[in-house]
């Protein structure tokens, strides 16, 4: 029993992880109706900004945040640069330029920090809690407690703030909002950054425990998606619990099953869920977009 | 913009830029029938090894004309049904695995592996198909990137059967008694086959097959409405551009000696739609010259192998930004302007 335990530790870990990363991708999808490839990127991004800061010197909270800001810096240049002017481009365009704009930031890492593998230490004394049989790495406990404390400010950012509604109108109705006196444009500016803000908070979280390296976005960018579809694609709430539920089902195939298909479960996932639930697991709450 | 482009416009949402309109408007003229395309390109390709000085550049010839024929089946689905594909390089996996496999490991003659390959993933498209053309826009992309991610991580996983991350070797072919051993016998042989599936391609587009496809780009419902069997006609066309695609990944194997899970991977289907993107969607002749240019590019970019990734990036956002109609219609409106 212990053992399904620390697979369970394990897998919400990971899917705090996707989660976060799923959050970004639903942010930018209901505000602009992007579905925003670089999100993994931007993680990479925000992780090896921390990377680079601490080894310039700086102490680890500064370094942190600095790799934050880093991230929700190249989400608001993303907008600027590529998105904004490429309005006409149509969707599936538009999807094109994000996948072009995360091969240009993993190149871009690429040449400042070569393909070597680096890692970010702990947050707090690397000690190992045990409760009953479960062995737990308080990095794990950071990564959740983050994560939590990011979606209750986010929660509170949108149902109270004037800027966090007006992202909420602009995703809702974007002509209404218009005429509501809302600078769309704007708002969906605002979120291009938080959700660069988010992806290197996921970023910064995941380097201590696993690795951080030019290419990690791509596959870690690839499993928020799956989060994100998983819950429907336009419920934060889902895509938080979609990234649990792909991060528990991974770590499961990963101790009883086979290691090697571990990463096929989120394909598996997605192809199954696609296919047979199109409005995610909890979907029916957000309407299909014509 | 006249009424026709507005039209135009509106129908071609989920495309870019929609099919290639110039071609559709001028298809009449004598220049733009199918039979005189296609015996361009035949003559292009018999006269192209004149300016092939080295075994290296039929080499490159070689590799362009394989890119050059998967991204025309590509286009089949991108551009003219409008169905994007972000695992197309999936199906060139499976060609080249089973042909690699079935002849090595079973010890079937090469020709039968190769066809048989390329059969068994048109059936795996026509089964995985139906439900999966279901899906529309985003939903479609991310399940053909499920289903590449799925065949790549059965390729690398499986070790005993593929070799899994190193690779494994490929026999050599043999046809009509001879062994293809140098670029220069299998330039040939791809031309060939680069020919006849642009005959195809060109000769689809009036077919009613082709025709339907071609009302797919627009609603759906407006498809279904005037008697298209809409998810036949989205099946039929993704089991025929799957087909292509492993065949001609059969060919790639055989031509390469030895096969690698990077073929399949997530990359790969980028660049193939890159090909097709660049080219312009809906251009048969812009899928060639797509595929030519992005087979290229990097022997150009050699001498600065780490700015590959950053390049392919700025590629891809420029094509989108600056040409979303691709390459060669741009080109093309650029010089009708100033001909003006």
């Amino acid at each position: 029993m212990s053992e399904f335990f620390q697979y369970l530790i394990t897998g919400l870990t990971i899917g705090s992880m996707y989660g976060l990363i799923g959050l970004g991708i639903v942010l930018v999808y209901n505000a602009s109706h992007v579905v925003n490839f670089a999100q993994g990127d931007l993680m990479m991004v925000g992780g090896m900004s921390a990377v680079a800061l601490l080894s310039a010197g700086l102490p680890l909270p500064v370094a942190l945040v600095g790799g934050v800001l880093v991230g929700g810096l190249s989400g608001l240049l993303m907008f600027k640069f590529t998105i904004e002017p490429a309005r006409g481009a149509g969707p599936l365009g538009l999807v094109i330029i994000t996948l072009g704009v995360g091969m240009v930031l993993r190149g871009a890492a690429e040449l400042a920090w070569g393909q070597r593998f680096y890692s970010l230490p702990t947050f707090s004394d690397n000690e190992t809690i045990r409760i009953g049989g479960v062995t737990l790495v308080p990095q794990s406990l950071w990564v959740m407690g983050i994560a939590a404390v990011v979606v209750i400010l986010l929660a509170y950012f949108f149902s109270r703030s004037l800027t966090g509604k007006a992202i909420v109108a602009t995703s809702l109705d974007r002509d209404a909002a218009i005429l509501m006196g809302i600078n769309t444009s704007r708002m969906q500016l605002f979120s291009f950054g938080l959700a660069g803000l988010l992806g290197a908070v996921a970023g910064v979280l995941i380097a201590p425990i696993a690795f951080t390296y030019a290419a990690a976005g791509l596959m870690l960018g690839l499993k928020g998606f799956v989060a994100a579809v998983l819950g429907g694609l336009g419920s934060f709430r889902g895509a938080l619990v979609g990234g649990l539920t792909l991060g528990v089902a991974e770590s499961m195939m990963a101790g009883y099953g086979s290691s090697d298909y571990k990463d096929a479960i989120a394909y598996l996932l997605i192809v199954v869920i696609l296919i047979f639930m199109p409005r995610g697991i909890f979907g029916g709450m957000s309407g299909e977009r014509v | 913009m006249s009424k026709v482009e507005v039209k135009q416009k509106a129908t071609s949402k989920w495309v870019c830029g929609g099919v290639n309109e110039h071609q559709r408007r001028t298809a009449g003229h004598f220049w733009q029938r199918p039979i005189t395309n296609v015996a361009v390109l035949a003559l292009l390709l018999a006269c192209l090894p004149l300016a092939l000085t080295s075994g290296f550049h039929y080499h490159l010839a070689v590799l362009v004309g394989i890119n050059a024929t998967i991204a025309i089946s590509l286009n089949l689905l991108m551009g003219y049904a409008g169905q994007v594909s972000l695992g197309h390089a999936g199906f060139v996996a499976l060609g080249a695995y089973g042909t690699a496999i079935l002849s090595s490991r079973y010890g079937w003659p090469v020709p039968l592996a190769l066809v048989s390959s390329a059969a068994g993933a048109a059936l795996i498209a026509f089964v995985v198909g139906r439900p999966i053309l279901r899906l529309k826009g985003y939903y479609l992309a991310l399940g053909t990137l499920g289903l590449g991610m799925i065949i790549y991580l059965v390729i690398s996983n499986e070790v005993w059967l593929t070799g899994g991350p190193d690779g494994m070797p490929v026999p050599v072919l043999e046809l009509f008694g001879g062994r293809l051993t140098g670029p220069a016998d299998w330039y040939w042989l791809i031309a060939v086959m680069l020919l006849l599936v642009f005959w195809l391609s060109t000769n689809l587009i009036h077919a009613p097959l082709g025709r339907a496809l071609r009302a797919l780009e627009g609603p759906e419902a407006v498809a279904g409405s005037v008697g298209i069997d809409v998810p036949r006609s989205k099946l039929l066309v993704f089991t025929l551009s799957a087909a292509i695609a492993a065949l001609m990944g059969g060919f790639l194997a055989l031509y390469a000696g030895f096969i690698s899970p990077s073929l399949a991977d997530f990359l790969h289907s980028i660049e193939l739609a890159l090909m097709v993107l660049v080219g312009g969607l809906g251009s048969v002749v812009g899928s060639i010259i797509g595929a030519a240019l992005i087979t290229l590019l990097p022997q150009v970019l050699t001498v600065v192998e780490e700015y590959e990734t950053l390049v392919y990036g700025l590629i891809l956002i420029g094509v989108m930004m600056f040409m979303p109609r691709g390459l060669l219609s741009s080109i093309i409106d650029l010089w009708r302007r100033i001909k003006r």
